[in-house]
């Protein structure tokens, strides 16, 4: 048995496989070859599990999402077995006397350049599919695994850390927990392990080797240890550890239904923070009393292009009809920083968290920003929606953004879309917003104070910096006071004022919150049962 | 030799998944069979998908077969009726 720490980020036991998640960097380099011959084969052998690999990706789209949406996979079969393409290769191998890897990538190349220029624009956007299939060739060339999670059970992942769009890919039903070796407890690995409420463990020292990759493991989320092989021992106190802390989620459910008062009769809302559509079910399951924070910039990671304003209207509709007329707040796309998509073309930045992000984004390129505010507002026909902005900092943003939103609410009855009543109000995730929020409040109807930027810009620490962790005072009386200032100057003008950092889920600080008059906690669904349970128990 | 005029229907014309069932019909005959885009005058060979794709053929755009094999009665006549059902 192998013992390892890290920093536990939620209190829960899993037992399961592990699964290496390794991120290895295409390395190969233009080499002469001696044997031709060779070379050939090693390309045609690579190309047959290329194929083989297709062929089942194309089995696992079919019962997954249908023939329509899964024939892309057969064609890119096709252009595998394609001879014009074929025939390249293997002449550039033999005329030129290189290896397959440089072979395979210019020739898939040339075909890329070849339809990208043409004409149609559907046909230029092939040219990804061909640089997609040669990509797939040399990553079997080089022996690297398709990045991402393959596994028909639950295991539990190894990796060094997780990108939000490596994540966001992952069949969520198939993590028992994660491991990573980086990551802080306010990484997205964590903030994920979270909200899906399964125990992991970020900043572990442990090596991520091929090794492992299958071995029975123990994440164990209230000591921070990971057992890599127990022995019988071991496994039989961890699982009836597990057992315990089931039993008391188990008896957390007799709060269903109950009313989030103190004893002294105080009381506060409490809803959920989501992402993915496929959320809202954890959402009704946790009885939270509506969504305080949805990250609509879920809708925009893991693809490669825009989302239509239908495939938004479509996602924002279905989460809105499924709360059935309890409170959806959608918080418009917080993109840059630490979240990206190439398709935006964001430049790279020195200081990304000072950088191009978020109402940065939407108030420069307007026709994103509006594409969002008109699926939003078409969905808010169909049950209660309210809608927030990120990254504010002056008067002058707010304004601007409600001329948009009226202008887009105009444009829809105009066309006689129908909308429902949107509430508008605005993230406190900066020093300069909280300290500005007496004139904000007389813009908008609510905050919605986000403590993990607000706390990263006031201390001046990079949260995804895990050399910080030391520094890091999520209690710092300086936040402290710029959240208890920030509920004030809303109450003043009328304004409801909640939490949707992670802060809101730290129940040591429920108490304050309650004394300061919040209004609202927005926390991950796991959460809602446990903080519930302290709220009743105060006063 | 026979030849199969037909004049594409589809919206999306003979893009990459109609161009793969068509490829894939195509590799079914014995007989040589290329695809012309009588657009622009250029011709390709029917069973080789990233080619056929390069023809560019859009809704609307003539295309000719021109079928040479032993099975070339069959092809031309499955074909045919294969391109009016799914182009």
């Amino acid at each position: 048995m192998e013992t390892y720490h890290g920093k536990s980020v939620l209190q829960g036991i899993a037992v399961g496989r592990l699964y290496v998640i390794e991120k290895k960097e295409s390395s190969w380099t233009k080499m002469t070859i001696t044997d031709a011959d060779e070379e050939v084969m090693r390309f045609q052998k690579a190309r047959e599990e290329a194929v083989s690999q297709l062929d089942e990706l194309y089995q696992e789209a079919m019962t997954q999402v249908g023939e329509e949406n899964a024939m892309i996979f057969d064609v890119h079969k096709m252009m595998l077995e394609d001879l014009d393409y074929l025939e390249a290769i293997e002449n550039r191998i033999r005329t030129e006397m290189v290896n397959g890897e440089y072979a395979v990538t210019v020739t898939g190349e040339e075909f890329a350049a070849m339809f990208s220029s043409m004409e149609d624009e559907y046909m230029k956007a092939r040219a990804a599919d061909v640089i997609d299939i040669s990509a797939r060739i040399v990553r079997v060339l080089e022996g690297r695994e398709e990045p991402g999670l393959h596994s028909r059970e639950p295991v539990i992942i190894l990796a060094d850390d997780l990108s939000p769009s490596e994540t966001i890919s992952m069949d969520k039903t198939k993590i028992l927990a994660f491991v990573t070796k980086h990551g802080s407890a306010n990484s997205h690995t964590a903030i994920l392990a979270r909200s899906l409420n399964i125990p992991s463990l970020v900043n572990t020292d442990v090596e991520i080797t091929r090794d492992y990759h299958g071995k029975e493991a123990i994440v164990d989320g209230v000591t921070g240890c990971l057992f890599i092989e127990p022995d019988e021992e071991t496994l039989a106190v961890k699982k009836k550890e597990q057992d315990a802390i089931r039993d008391k989620e188990e008896k957390l459910k007799l709060l269903i239904g109950k009313e989030n008062i103190t004893k002294d009769g105080r009381k506060i809302n409490l809803y959920a923070n989501m992402g993915n559509v496929e959320d809202v079910g954890k959402v009704l399951e946790s009885d939270a009393g509506g969504i305080g924070l949805f990250r609509s910039e879920f809708l925009y990671l893991g693809r490669d292009s825009f989302p239509t304003e239908e495939e938004q209207f479509q996602a924002y509709k279905e989460v809105v009809s499924r709360m059935e007329g309890r409170k959806v707040i959608i918080r418009t796309l917080d993109i840059g920083a630490d979240k990206k998509a190439d398709y935006f073309g964001l430049d790279p930045e020195e200081n990304p968290a000072l950088g191009y992000r978020a109402i940065r984004i939407c108030l420069t390129r307007q026709e994103i920003f509006r594409t969002q505010l008109r699926a939003i507002y078409r969905a808010s026909a169909f049950g209660k929606v309210s809608v927030m902005f990120p990254m504010i900092i002056s008067v002058k943003e707010i304004r601007e953004i409600k001329e948009i939103a009226a202008d887009v609410r105009e444009e829809l009855a105009k066309e006689n879309i129908p909308c429902g009543e949107v509430e508008l109000g605005i993230m406190i995730e900066t020093p300069a917003a909280a300290l500005v929020s007496a004139e904000l409040a007389k813009e908008v109807e609510f905050f919605s104070i986000g403590t993990n930027d607000l706390t990263q810009y006031t201390l001046a620490i990079d949260r995804q910096n895990q050399k910080l962790e030391p520094f890091y005072d999520s209690h710092h009386p300086a936040v402290l006071k710029l959240i208890e200032m920030t509920i004030q100057n809303g109450h003043k003008e009328g304004a409801w004022v909640g939490i949707c950092g992670e802060l809101a889920a730290d129940d040591t600080l429920t108490e304050t919150f309650l004394d300061m008059g919040l209004d609202e906690l927005s926390v991950s669904p796991t959460y809602i049962l446990k903080l519930r349970d302290k709220i009743r128990s105060i006063g | 030799m026979k030849t199969v005029k037909y004049v594409i229907t589809d919206p999306i014309g003979l893009h990459a998944r109609p161009a793969g069932l068509f490829v894939k019909k195509a590799a079914e005959y014995q007989s040589n069979i290329s695809v012309k885009n009588m657009e622009n005058g250029k011709s390709v060979d029917a069973k080789r998908i990233m080619a056929v794709m390069s023809l560019g053929v859009k809704q609307g755009n003539k295309i000719e077969l021109s079928i040479e094999g032993a099975d070339e009665d069959t092809a031309e006549k499955e074909l045919a009726a294969f391109l009016k059902e799914n182009l």
